[in-house]
């Protein structure tokens, strides 16, 4: 059957933490993990699935990519311009909404992890 | 509801922050959408997200005679069927990720097909991101296949979002002072506050809505010419790959020609001036269209139609609780139909949810998109009149193809032409930035270049040879 977007195989790397970057992904199928590296140690963040989208920071920010992700069995990934997102949301400001939920969803999960850290030590 | 202390509820916070409008939406207002193809599924699914965010409670009713799960005309909405590029970037972004039966082919490059050669134009991130998509569930007669229709898809979203489907035909639209009233074939009448007409530029709605009266004018139309060939998964993945089929051929009237591959089977679409019999006899002796068929012979279609096609949008697209949204309003000129029925629904029920829904309403926060819209369109019909000449000086052809092809040899270069000619294509970009694009001096000086050295030493009248079928030509003679 037709599909959209590009296919990666189970452990292939779709976005190295430290790169550049100017555009986010939108997962059409499968399931990538979300990694981050330190002190060569990899953190498992968390795993997204189907219609969970990743890499928006580079959207907003001239900034390195924060974390790796890296395909969880085969995937296909969608790709999401920058120069296509921000002008959709020149024109349409809604068009955010989803984005900015899913963002502030993360940031109460890192909260909570956070918290959940300074607890436990 | 959620109450906010000092603040009253949500949903009377959200008429509260409307001042101006004397008509809006409260808790409990009724809308009627005629028509559930994209602009009105779309609308649909939008007034009832945007509507949720401020606790507005509504009721929609989505009236849609047809069922697009038939096979052939009776589900089918006549349309070319390509999901741009842009389009399928937004709709992911919105978190609708269309699903693997809907999509019948991804699409990861153009092949444009010229008397002087062909050249393949490729994605720059070498990914699918264009659909191929059927509007109905297939071809006339086709085998049951493990297809979904896009019409079928939106309208799913839409009542699993809320709308109540009603399967009637809307035969009347008529405003009763502080109310709008529906009539259906059937003898059945509503009442609504709201009516969204999305009938498409093939209903009689709109012509009856003119004749009533009103200072509403209908948009004008043209005849397009659309069909199917059954070729089979085998000979299409031989013969046409993930590529969509451009012509650019020199025949009077001929605006764009496209085959697009869907499957087992590969979509025509001819657009231009009141498509007839003369210009498809043309069309499909012309070697560039035969070469992409098994052995040179164009196979009998299975289902054909001649769609209407809006060239110029309806004026004003909107009366005091009524709005034109899709074909029936404001649309892009020849490409991305779809695209234009999804900034459409969303400018409408965005102004119809956080603004009002009288005809004031909708002039200052409807109507600038849709004078966009038109705007760009005639950029786009100026586009098309250089392709004409194009079509119509073949050393003009030569020198095109020259740069194309050398851009899709060369990586990491600016590939000018290639990026204008994927967007004309795909209708991924407004028309205005393509064309802005072509004034580039990189870009005319290149074109330049390539005029000369591509007609230099040649001889104009050499005669073409014809490529066997499936066989791609990435040459110039």
């Amino acid at each position: 059957m037709a599909n959209l977007g590009k296919q990666y195989k189970d452990g292939e790397i779709i976005v190295h933490q430290g790169e550049m970057g100017d555009c986010m992904y939108v997962i059409q199928q499968g399931e990538v993990e979300v990694l981050a590296v330190t002190n060569g140690r990899e953190l498992h963040l968390r795993t997204l699935g189907p219609n969970d989208f990743f890499g928006e920071m580079a959207l907003f920010e001239e900034e390195t990519r924060t974390a790796t992700i890296r395909s969880k069995g085969p995937s296909r990934i969608l790709t999401i311009d920058k120069k296509s997102f921000l002008g959709g949301i020149h024109e349409d400001p809604s068009l955010a909404f989803r984005v900015v939920k899913t963002m502030s969803h993360r940031i109460r999960d890192l909260t909570d992890r956070l918290a959940g850290y300074e607890d436990n030590n | 509801m959620i109450a906010a202390e000092g603040l009253g509820t949500l949903s009377s916070l959200a008429t509260e922050t409307r001042p101006g409008s004397d008509k809006t939406l409260t808790d409990g207002s009724r809308v009627a959408v005629v028509g559930a193809g994209p602009a009105g599924s779309m609308f649909s699914y939008f007034l009832l997200n945007m509507a949720d965010t401020i606790a507005l409670d509504l009721q929609v009713d989505l009236y849609e005679p047809r069922s697009f799960c038939y096979r052939g005309p009776a589900g089918c909405n006549h349309c070319g069927g390509v999901v741009s590029e842009s389009l399928v970037q937004r709709l992911a972004t919105e978190g609708i990720a269309l699903p693997d039966g809907v999509v019948q082919r991804g699409l990861e490059s153009y092949t444009l097909h010229m008397d002087v050669g062909d050249v393949e134009i490729a994605t720059p991130l070498q990914e699918q991101r264009i659909a191929a998509i059927y509007r109905g569930n297939g071809p006339r007669n086709s085998e049951p296949l493990d297809t979904q229709s896009f019409d079928g898809y939106l309208q799913h979203l839409a009542s699993e979002r809320g709308a109540n489907l009603v399967r009637r035909l809307v035969t009347d639209v008529s405003n009763e002072g502080d109310h709008m009233r529906v009539d259906c074939a059937d003898g059945f009448s509503d009442e609504y506050d709201l009516v969204a007409l999305a009938s498409g530029i093939n209903s009689r709605l709109e012509g009856d809505i003119e004749e009533h009266g009103s200072q509403f004018i209908k948009p004008d139309r043209t005849k397009a010419f659309i069909c199917e060939f059954k070729l089979g998964r085998k000979v299409i993945r031989e013969t046409l790959g993930p590529s969509m089929h451009v012509f650019l051929l020199d025949i009077p009237r001929l605006e764009f020609a496209a085959l697009i591959p869907k499957g087992d089977y590969a979509t025509l679409a001819l657009l231009g001036d009141n498509i007839d019999e003369n210009l498809m006899d043309q069309f499909f002796s012309s070697p560039e269209v035969r070469k992409c068929f098994p052995g040179g012979e164009i196979p009998v279609h299975v289902c054909h139609c001649y769609p209407r096609m809006n060239i110029r949008g309806a004026k004003p697209p909107y009366a005091d609780r009524m709005v034109m949204i899709g074909d029936c309003g404001t649309t892009r000129l020849f490409k991305d139909g779809i695209g234009a029925a999804y900034r459409a629904s969303k400018a409408a029920a965005r102004t119809a949810v956080f603004h009002g829904i009288s005809a004031e309403d909708f002039e200052a926060h409807y109507w600038p998109m849709c004078q966009k819209l038109e705007a760009d369109n005639r950029y786009g019909k100026l586009l098309f009149g250089v392709a004409s000449l194009v079509q119509r000086a073949r050393f003009a052809r030569r020198g095109i193809l020259r740069m194309t092809l050398k851009e899709q040899l060369q990586s990491g270069k600016a590939r000018r032409m290639s990026g204008v000619f994927w967007d004309l294509f795909s209708g991924s970009a407004p028309y205005r930035d393509v064309f802005l694009r072509t004034l580039h001096p990189g870009h005319i000086m290149n074109l330049v270049w390539n005029l000369i050295a591509g007609n230099v030493g040649r001889d104009a009248k050499s005669k073409d040879e014809v490529v066997p079928a499936g066989e791609k030509r990435h040459d110039i003679h």
